[in-house]
């Protein structure tokens, strides 16, 4: 008799993804649905949408949802949790939500400590408002804002948040994964579920970011993205655990 | 319970516990800053919780999160802050999430001055953010009265799933006062548990989702119920006080602190024999247009628009009211700078004598 191994999660709605063909944020999404699932939270579970395709989720997941000003998640995740300390709450934010409108925000809620988890998606540029430059855009990558490349004279480096958070005292857990193969799909699987549980511990501020990608602002095919991401995205923003207070060293 | 002599600012924090307030989070700007300070302790007493914002951008942002859990939450600040919190008050109208917010005003525009100042009466009754939403504005002129409409801001917050503001300025936020407070409110579920996030023990349901977003059909739709409700308050919801108008001939119109220096003045005018009276708005947004409506025109020769704002805020309000039927004249200080009694009394007195232009 066939055994169903492998399926749908229960905290996404049964119907196709909207997203760009070769988008990570469904994978991304998938993955955090997964971890929930698996950790039996899918009535428990708050999820605070930002501002930007990460914000599209609102059409897929199946479970309560707030959605949130652009790079405000986090103040909106504070007062959430801090009102209802039983619930599994987290943000899902992109890099011009997270790294750029909303730095002080995700500063301060990870200084404090605050116990929920931010799942950060990385492609290194705006996508919902066609391809602008990010914080995380990489030195002479073509964006609409950046015609000819990112010029560090004029713009600066691209920010590395885990690197950041991670020079913080308060927040427990700070990882980062690449989504382009399924090695790191894998890590990123167990690191997003390690996190949630740590939140359910009561351990404190959990930050887990995701290097994904944007074909379509990229101008670039799905596979042609996952190998830019090789060659180009990772060997800056390096995967890896930054901080794992719960390891003892 | 006792009457306790209390500041204005930290009288205002202790009716919002007492309303069941059990969130709030700000940032320090003067001059409003007993009412955080008194927070951080008093609502960890009473199991609530108190965050010091990384701003006021993110304080009110908060408060967004909490009112979606259904908490009673608050914020405080003062105009420049205000400014700052107009974004986070637009998604609280549009997610229809309730808030009170406290604008304890002072002197502008810019940094200005931390002195007291009405200058933000526009911005708080025409428009606390971008996209055309409205919120009840309040304004007292005691402190009795600051608790009591602290006391019922939640309710009507909730009751409308839409922000709150109570205006006040400086000078009655540093006063001290003798204050009756009420009891404190038990809050149940029910009424609330309808549409926010939180679960209850043993309720299933199917998930919801809170979001400041909406297709065109549903916000243009949204925005018509926005518009009804609107019209409900001032049906409804309107508050004004009405002081020697009976006879009057001269109107005084002013609110909060102005309001009060008026009635001395007034008080004093009237033994000189002259017939004033005031309209005191309680209630900035609805505007008691009815007030004005049901006026005597035979009588009333002029109205004088008194406040602390140059050029003053209310009077485009005043004027729609009057519609042209008694001229309108304005007297104010602006910058910080406050009037005494003898001074509106000399404004009023020139009006009244013919004096003034």
């Amino acid at each position: 008799m066939a055994q169903k191994i492998y399926s749908r999660p229960k905290s996404l709605m049964p119907m196709p993804s909207g997203f760009c063909p070769g988008c990570l944020h469904p994978l991304a999404t998938k993955l955090i649905a997964d971890a929930i699932d698996e950790l039996g939270q899918n009535n428990n579970a708050v999820h605070v949408l930002p501002v930007g395709c990460s914000a599209l989720n609102l059409m897929y997941w199946r479970g309560d949802m707030l959605g949130a000003a652009h790079g405000r998640a986090p103040a909106a995740a504070t007062g959430f949790k801090r009102s209802a300390p039983d619930r599994l709450v987290f943000a899902y934010q992109g890099d011009g939500d997270l790294a750029a409108i909303g730095l002080a925000e995700i500063m301060s809620a990870a200084n404090r400590g605050e116990n929920f988890t931010v799942f950060f998606a990385n492609n290194s540029t705006y996508g919902m408002t066609g391809g602008q430059m990010a914080p995380t855009t990489l030195i002479g990558q073509k964006t609409s804002t950046t015609k000819y490349g990112r010029d560090a004279e004029t713009t600066g480096f691209p920010m590395r948040m885990c690197e950041i958070i991670s020079t913080l005292d308060a927040p427990y857990y700070v990882a980062r994964f690449a989504l382009n193969a399924p090695k790191g799909v894998n890590q990123a699987k167990k690191g997003i579920k390690k996190a949630l549980q740590y939140q359910l511990e009561g351990k404190g501020f959990t930050f887990v970011e995701l290097l994904t990608n944007c074909p379509t602002t990229w101008g670039m095919t799905p596979l042609q993205s996952l190998d830019y991401m090789e060659t180009n995205t990772i060997p800056y923003f390096i995967p890896g655990v930054y901080k794992d207070k719960g390891e003892k060293a | 319970m006792a009457k306790v002599l209390m500041k204005g600012t930290v009288a205002i924090a202790e009716a919002a516990v007492r309303a069941g307030c059990r969130f709030f989070a700000g940032y320090p700007i003067t001059p409003q800053n007993e009412i955080p300070e008194y927070l951080s302790w008093r609502l960890p007493e009473v199991g609530g919780a108190f965050v010091q914002g990384e701003s006021e951008v993110a304080s009110i942002n908060m408060v967004y999160g909490a009112a979606a859990n259904g908490t009673r939450a608050m914020t405080s600040s003062s105009s420049p802050g205000i400014s700052l919190m107009t974004e986070g008050l637009s998604y609280l109208s549009g997610t229809k999430l309730p808030a009170l917010v406290v604008n304890i005003s002072r002197g502008g525009p810019g940094l200005g001055t931390i002195q007291p100042a009405q200058t933000d009466y526009l911005q708080a009754t025409k428009a606390m953010g971008h996209g055309g939403f409205r919120v009840m504005v309040f304004a007292p002129s005691t402190l009795q009265e600051a608790v009591d409409l602290t006391y019922e801001c939640f309710d009507y917050a909730e009751r409308d799933r839409n922000p709150v503001l109570l205006l006040m300025d400086g000078s009655l936020g540093a006063i001290m006062e003798q204050v009756e407070f009420p009891p404190m409110k038990e809050l149940t579920d029910e009424g609330t548990r309808k549409w926010n996030l939180a679960k209850h023990e043993g309720e299933t349901r199917m998930p919801r989702m809170l979001t400041p977003v909406y297709p065109e059909v549903i916000l243009e739709n949204e925005n018509k119920q926005r518009a009804l409700l609107t019209k409900q308050w001032e049906e409804n919801d309107v508050r004004v006080e009405e002081f020697m108008m009976e006879d009057a001939e001269y109107v005084v119109v002013a609110y909060g602190i102005s309001a009060r220096v008026s009635k001395e003045a007034i008080l004093n005018l009237r033994e000189q024999g002259h017939k004033v009276g005031l309209i005191r708005p309680i209630t900035l947004f609805p505007f008691p247009k009815k007030t004005f409506q049901n006026l005597n025109y035979d009588q009333v020769k002029a109205f004088i628009d008194i406040e602390l704002a140059i050029p003053a805020q209310m009077r485009d309000d005043i004027e729609v009211a009057v519609r042209g039927r008694a001229p309108v004249y304005e007297y104010g200080r602006s910058g910080g700078m406050l009037f005494d009694d003898e001074s509106v009394y000399d404004a009023i007195h020139k009006i009244v004598t013919g004096g003034a232009e």
